[in-house]
């Protein structure tokens, strides 16, 4: 048994064990943690299938950005998990059974259905042993030449995900003060100060109607 | 013993597996169901990667990113969706999510 085969049964355990928490974990804000350790352990796998360039952008993209956006939106919510697990372990067994009868044909059809793939695996790929074999080269290759109109379609999906983002969440609060800074920018010193004509001496007044200003004063 | 497709597709089903169970389990919980969707298209990323490998094409790896792309959208606007719905109705259960009366 190589490295290579004890990592992968590592790596295969953590994601499963990871997933199987992502859906049973009381807290949400675990939930997220363990599937952020899921996509980690799936990266791993993946650089041990020798697909560098999307293991790593699995980390940067889902770890880094996706996963954190996760997390900000389950801690912003007052969540009341007890009305929302409400018959989660009623419906378990049944819900074992039929997932591990789903796992068994898969595992069947799947994992048993390829014998001829599994005997000597690095025979068709195109020189994927060579000492300068870049992944991200070839997939680069590939994105930027056959792919070019899908990665387009792809940088517009991200943009209309985007603006859809912004435009949902968006909400004039009622009672925020805000400064207008066109307005700042454009003022004048005569918006500012203003100097007001007055005589330079004032008529004498009245007694009586000094009396009371003073009283005010006082 | 070497590691063969099989290993990687086995752990991939048993992913999609726990991911479908997930959604069974936890359908009240908007936000637990994102996450189960998260996981599905991970497992199927990760049969896309592990056969893009034993057969030597790289076709399937672009894909995966493909559907990376299209994940993290999904999971963007679904997120403000989430936030929506919390902001509207104090809770994000699916149960009362009636108002079309559908």
């Amino acid at each position: 048994m190589d490295y290579q085969t004890g990592f992968f049964y590592l790596f295969a355990a953590l994601l499963l064990f990871a997933g199987l928490r992502v859906i049973t974990a009381r807290n949400p804000v675990h939930a997220v943690l363990y599937l952020m350790l899921a996509f980690s352990q799936a990266a791993a796998l993946w650089l041990l299938l020798k697909a560098e360039f999307l293991g790593i952008t699995l980390v940067l993209v889902y770890l880094g950005a996706v996963m954190v956006l996760f997390l900000f939106v389950v801690m912003m919510l007052d969540i009341n998990m007890d009305g929302l697990r409400k018959g989660f372990w009623k419906h378990f067994p049944l819900a074992a059974v039929l997932g591990a009868i789903v796992a068994a044909e898969l595992i069947l059809v799947l994992g048993a259905g390829f014998p001829s793939l599994t005997a000597n695996p690095d025979a068709p790929g195109v020189g994927i042993n060579a000492a300068d074999y870049s992944n991200t080269k070839v997939l680069g290759l590939l994105l930027y030449t056959e792919y070019l109109f899908p990665i387009e379609v792809a940088a517009v999906i991200l943009l209309v995900a985007m603006i859809a983002a912004i435009a949902l969440t968006l909400r004039q609060r009622k009672d925020s003060k805000a400064i207008n800074p066109g307005d700042q920018v454009h003022v004048r010193a005569a918006d500012r100060l203003v100097v007001l004509p007055m005589a330079a001496t004032q008529p004498a007044r009245p007694a009586a109607a000094a009396t009371p200003s003073e009283e005010v004063k006082a | 013993m070497n590691i063969t497709l099989g290993h990687f597709l086995t752990v991939g089903a048993i992913l999609f597996t726990l991911s479908v169970i997930g959604i069974f389990l936890n359908r009240k919980n908007l936000i637990v169901l994102l996450m189960a969707i998260e996981l599905m298209l991970l497992a199927v990323n990760m049969n896309f990667v592990a056969f893009s490998h034993y057969l030597g094409d790289m076709h399937g790896q672009v894909f995966v990113f493909f559907i990376l792309t299209v994940a993290a959208a999904e999971s963007a606007i679904g997120l403000a969706i989430l936030m929506l719905l919390f902001r509207n109705k104090s809770s994000i259960s699916v149960e009362e999510l009636n108002t079309l009366k559908g």
